[in-house]
Parts: structure tokens; sequence; C-alpha cells
């Protein structure tokens, strides 16, 4: 009798493990890329039948040589792509000053977007003022490349006196309407509903407006993904349902939540939605993936699911240490490499751009950053002050403030 | 004037408000076509089309966050949970999400919406059809909870709930859905059609959030309740012969204060009654404002009746239930005290 023809013996628990911890040689052998240029662009309104393999793919422009090649390169002119590298300039050199204004004390909390710069910038672009973003904390490159003033952003992380938050929401939760931004709430998953809900009102209005939803790998395993991918796919929402895989949630890495899936873009596909996989540090593939996603919301086509293959190089926040739970070197070696570096070489192969213009732009982004850094600390920080004030506390969680509050105000003095 | 039972008072709420208002939109597991499992939004998508009173999959969470996603984008939802004692999955959206989104956005995103959950047992619903959770929304800034006692009632205070800026749970107690049930399990109950309190007007009119009502007047002791436990108190005090001033409190945040001040500054006693658990319930909340706001006017304790701190039973749910001779030992008690 062979082996597999026996008697069942005792079941055994399996959790999965990433292929290698601290002290191990990082290896992303198993991940398997696409070539640049290699899938194939589809018409929007294409039955989603017919696009399942695209969940399993990865949607790449850029090509070693730093060409921009394939059915899904040429989108963008080289001003607009020379934009967006500098968007992405900007919101490294930000984060690198608030992750070191963090370490400082002159705030509680920083999250930093490194190595993911290309995910939020290039997705910014193909959006249409009126339409909305329900973000997570780490895309800030929304705001960057949507024209929302640093020192406002900054204003919030030192939740000083310009605060536009008035002290009462953590640092990086921005909050704009005006650039098409929801508030952050800093739960993870639920504004995934939202950006649904968002956009079916905008169908009910027959407004011409659409919504983009938000989540990590990791926060895919909560049920309000879920239950966004089933009013999305049950209501033909005009939404964007973005998932950014940067391969870690906290100190998680992504098996856990992606268990047998091949892929985070499937879970799309039992639901009949489009689903689609893009190399989230290639600026010009994002462009064009959220173009395609984008348009085919805004033609009454339904929700689109991307998935962005990308790697989280820096911390989860500034309460975190990778080194725990990572090789150290393990972002060096991620195959797809680094999103600024990458359009850099693009717009240098191309002749429009050079190292030394490019040095020179860096140093350019840095002072700017840093003279808004200092203007915001002019109005305070959150180790100085000067803070919003105490008052404002008791203020916004009614429209009118309720007696109750208001003995409690008077009983706090303020 | 038209009588109406609560359902019908409920739905002609939200008619009114669709007709008046675009932005009013109604949905929930089972309202669209068939008018929802206690009928309350029965044709409403006849009347208002499919994009304005549609069915929703069975998610909770979905619901009540799709719900906030609307209301931020403008619109005015009106969402149904089927039982309260479904709402634990939407749990996360109203607590973590409507509840706080002025607050952090500081007003540039607001949750103008309305969550309606039929509450409360007396109807052999067991323990996933029974709970009065309201004390779980009492507890969370930025939210307005409702329990209204009658149909009058329920029409204006779910009308002002729709036209009210911020997140607003109304819990619509069931077991007075088709009339006032006093806890008298064994007899029938007197329809709204018969009641004073089925008068219900036709139109728009509201009953402002956050008053109370003094649903009968007296001078010995005061009862604090809401929703079926009103119709319990007022039978509980005529059946002891006791002069209790029994209040409605209608809103339950924001709360009446002032009207619950006077009354039991005048009577000297108190006795709160729910239906709900009785730890950490809110008639905790009540028995502490009482204490903190008329402790110099006390003749007595202030006095809990409330369900037992067990899950709701089945077949004991005429022990668990707070009945009229229950609140009426109380009412004894506190007299004697």
């Amino acid at each position: 009798m062979s082996e597999s023809m026996s008697e069942p013996g005792p079941l055994s628990f399996h959790v999965p493990a990433p292929a290698v911890r601290p002290g191990g040689t990082p290896d992303f052998s198993d991940v398997k890329i696409s070539r640049a240029g290699e899938v194939r662009r589809p018409d929007v309104d294409v039955a989603p039948e017919e696009i399942r393999d695209l969940a399993f793919q990865i949607i790449r422009v850029l090509d070693r040589n730093s060409e921009a090649v394939g059915p899904w390169a040429g989108l963008l002119s080289d001003q607009e792509l020379l934009d967006g590298l500098r968007h992405m300039m900007t919101l490294r050199a930000f984060d690198a000053r608030m992750q070191m204004a963090q370490r400082q004390g002159k705030t509680s909390f920083y999250m930093q977007h490194l190595g993911e710069e290309a995910v939020s910038c290039a997705f910014r672009k193909a959006l249409e003022p009126g339409d909305m973003n329900f973000p997570t904390y780490r895309q800030a490159g929304l705001l960057i490349a949507g024209g929302y003033p640093m020192l406002d952003m900054m204003n919030q992380i030192y939740s000083n006196e310009l605060d536009p938050m008035k002290g009462r929401q953590l640092p990086v939760m921005y909050s704009s309407r005006e650039h098409g931004f929801f508030s952050i709430s800093g739960n993870l998953a639920t504004q995934y509903i939202q950006a649904v809900g968002w956009a079916m009102a905008s169908a009910m209005k027959r407004d011409t407006r659409i919504a983009a939803g938000w989540i990590g790998d990791g926060s895919t395993a909560e049920s309000d993904f879920h239950a966004a991918l089933v009013f999305a796919s049950t209501y033909k929402a005009p939404v964007v349902l973005n998932i950014v895989n940067n391969q870690w949630a906290i100190s998680t890495f992504q098996g856990i939540a992606r268990g047998g899936a091949g892929t985070f873009a499937a879970r799309g596909l039992g639901f009949g939605i489009p689903a689609l996989r893009v190399d989230g540090n290639d600026y010009p593939a994002v462009h064009a993936v959220a173009r395609w996603a984008v348009e085919r919301a805004r033609r009454n086509l339904g929700p689109t699911v991307i998935e962005y293959v990308t790697y989280r190089v820096g911390a989860h926040s500034s309460s975190d240490d990778p080194s725990a739970y990572r090789p150290k070197t393990e972002s060096d070696a991620w195959p797809l490499g680094d999103p600024v570096l990458r359009l850099k070489n693009h717009l240098i192969h191309r002749g429009f751009w050079s190292e030394d213009r490019h040095k020179q732009a860096e140093a350019e982004v840095m002072a700017a950053v840093i003279a808004a850094q200092k203007e915001a600390e002019t109005h305070g920080t959150l180790h100085t002050g000067p803070h919003p004030s105490a008052r404002d506390m008791f203020e916004g969680v009614y429209e009118q403030m309720p007696p109750h509050l208001r003995r409690q105000r008077q009983q706090g003095g303020v | 004037m038209p009588r109406k039972t609560m359902v019908e008072a409920i739905r002609d709420a939200m008619d009114v408000s669709m007709q008046r208002d675009d932005n009013v939109i109604v949905f929930g597991e089972d309202v669209g076509y068939f008018g929802g499992v206690f009928r309350c939004t029965q044709g409403l998508q006849q009347k208002f089309g499919s994009s304005r009173c549609f069915d929703a999959p069975i998610s909770e969470s979905g619901i009540v966050g799709a719900a906030v996603g609307m209301a931020a984008y403008g619109l005015r939802p009106c969402v149904e949970i089927q039982f309260a004692d479904y709402m634990y999955p939407a749990y996360d959206q109203i607590v973590s999400e409507a509840a706080r989104l002025r607050y952090r956005s500081n007003g540039q995103f607001t949750a103008p919406l309305v969550v309606r959950m039929p509450t409360g047992g007396g109807i052999f619903g067991g323990q996933t059809h029974s709970q009065s959770p309201e004390a779980l929304f009492t507890h969370v800034a930025g939210l307005k909870t409702v329990v209204p006692s009658n149909p009058y009632d329920a029409k204006g205070l779910l009308i002002a709930a729709i036209e009210d800026n911020d997140p607003v749970i109304f819990l619509e107690p069931k077991r007075l859905y088709n009339g006032p049930f006093d806890g008298h399990h064994d007899r029938p109950v007197t329809p709204w059609a018969r009641h004073p309190q089925g008068e219900v007007p036709d139109g728009h009119y509201t009953v402002p959030l956050g008053k109370a009502a003094i649903r009968r007047e007296g001078s010995a002791v005061t009862v604090l309740a809401y929703g079926t436990m009103v119709f319990v108190a007022e039978a509980a005090a005529t059946e002891t012969g006791i002069d209790a001033e029994v209040i409605d409190l209608r809103t339950l945040v924001p709360y009446d204060l002032e009207t619950i001040v006077a009354s039991v500054n005048k009577t000297g006693r108190c006795v709160i009654v729910h239906e709900a658990t009785l730890t950490s319930g809110f008639g905790a909340e009540l028995s502490a404002l009482v204490q903190e706001n008329c402790f110099y006017h006390l003749e007595a304790p202030v006095t809990r009746v409330a369900g037992w701190d067990t899950p709701y039973p089945h077949a004991q749910e005429w022990d668990y239930f707070p009945g009229p001779a229950r609140v009426g030992r109380a009412l004894k008690a506190v007299m004697e005290a």
C-alpha cells in the first residue's frame, strides 16, 4: 500500500513563515516578476473574466535599460515624468526631515514612505478635481502631488497652533476635502468600504466623481475589505480599490494575510471585479494602471482592484524596528528596485535629465522642505508648543455642543 | 387625527423625509423590495425607486461603512440594522468612524446618518433578537442615542434624527411596534389605534432630540425610563397606587438633565428602569447624575430595576424581563426607605 493510501495520521497545524529571518540571506527568488512591457493592456470595457490572468502577473513599463516599453508606456510627457520625480523626491525629503523631527522629540509619532513613493504620487495624477481618496497613513504622496501645502502637513505633525486638525488627530492622519483626501481614521480597513459608499453616492446622484479606496496587504484580512468588495461588486460602484502590498504588516510578512491565494489582486476575482497587479516602484506603470482603472470607473464600468507590488524599505512607524524580524539588507535585495532611482535613470536615458541636475534638484527639494519646517516650527512643535487650546478639545464632537459637554468644559476650567 | 402603529409612524417619518430631501436614502437587509422584516420600509422602494431604497448584502459593517462614505459625500442615509443584536459587526464603523469623523477632520467631513435598529425583548426572540445595547452607544462621544416609546414620538424623533447633522442611533423597542406593552404578557395589548399616543399627524413635524417627556405626573417618586419600560412603569404606578412621576427620556444622549433634576428634587426619590442588563447600563449613568445633582433632596437611595446580568434567555423571558411587579416592588421599597 502506498503512503498516500495509508490511514491518515494526526492533523498538523500550518503557520506560514517568511523564507528568511534576521541573520539570513535575503531571497526573493520566489517572487515571479513579469518582464517590462510583457503584460497586455486590455480595453477598459473588457469582461473581467477575460483578464483573470492579469491578477497573477506584474504590469511593468520601465525595463532594466531604463527604457519605457510595452502597451502601458507613453502616457506621460517628459515634463509630467519630471514633475512626478520631484513629487517623489519631495516626499522622501519630507519623510527624512519629519522622521528626524520625531527623533528630536518635536512630535510623538511618524510614518514614512521610503520605497513606496511612486504608488501615491503617480496615482494622484490619474484623478480629476472632485474625486475622493480614502487613504491609509502611507499615501501622503496624494497630498504632495496634489498640491497640499507641506506647511499644513507639518503643522499637523507638530500639533502646533496652526494644526488644521486643531490638535485632535495624530500626526500623519491628514484630511483635506479640497484636495480629495478623506480624513484618515488610523483604524485599518474601515475606510475601504467608505470609499465604496462615497462612490455609490456619486452614482446615485448621477455625478461624475469617482472614489479611490486604499488598504495595505495586511489589512485585506479585515472583514471591511470583504464588505467593500461585495458592495463594490454588487452596486458596480465607480471606485478604484487599491491594495498596497509592501510585503510587511509591521512584523508580519504578507503570507499571513494572503494565505493560499496566489496574489492579493486575485482576491478581486471571486467578486467578479477586474484585478490588475502592477510594479509599485515603476512610476509610469503605476500611473498607467491607475488611469485605466479611473477611466473604467468614470465610464460607469464599475470597480477595479489594483495590487501595487512594492517594498516597505523603512520601519512601519517611528515606533518600529524592522531589524528584529527581517534581514537588514532585505530591501537591497528587493527585485523591483527604488522608484526614485528608476524614474531618474529613465529621464536621464531620455536625455531629459542628468546626474548634475538631479543633485541640484535634490538640494532644491531639501531646501524647500527645510524652509517649510522652519516656518512650521515658528508656530510650535508638540514638544515646545504653542498648541491648539484645551477649549478646542471640546469643540466639534457634535455640530452644537450639548449641555453635558458644556458642563464638562466648565469643570475643566477652559 | 389619523392613528398609526409605531411601524407605520416610522415608515411615515422616512417617507416624509425622503419627499422633502432627495439626499435621504434608505437601505439595509431586506428593506428594499420586501420592506423590512418588521415592514418599516414597506412601499418606499416602490415610491422612491431603487436608488433611494434598496436591499443590502448581509454585512452590517458594510451597511454602516458605506453609509459613512455616503454621508461624507453629502447624502443623509437612514440605514436599518435588522436587529440591534446584529449591530456588533458595525460597531467599529459606528464608534471609530461615524462618531469621530467631524471631530478628527475638524469639520471637513461629517456623518449625518441614522442607524435604526429594533431593540429589546418580550417577543421570545432569545439571546439574538432581544438585546438592549443602548449603553454601548451612550458611552461613545459623538453619537446621539434615541429610544422612542410611542408612534407620535417615533415619527417626530426619527425626522429630527434624519435632519440632525450628527450620527444618530435610533433604537426602536420592537415590543411597542404594535401597541403600548406594559409588561403584562398574559394580557392582550391595546393596539395603537385605540391609544392617544397612536395619533400621528400627517406630514412633517419633529420631536426635538435631547428633551424628555413627563408621561405621568406625580409627587412621591420619580421613575426614569425609556422605550417599553415607560409603559411598565406607568402600570407599576397604577397597580401600587404610588403617586409616581414617570419620565420618558426619549433621548439618552444628549440627556435632559433639567427635567430629571427638577422632578427628583420635587419627589425626593428615584427609581430607574431599563430592560438592558444592570451592570454598566445607562441606569448607572442616570443614578450617578441624580446623586451628583439631587443628593440633598434625596430621601431614599436611588434604585435601579433592570435586566439581570445574564444573556437574554428564551424560556425564562418573563423571569428576566423587569415587569410591573418588579418595578412595583422597587417603588414600594423606596417609599418605605
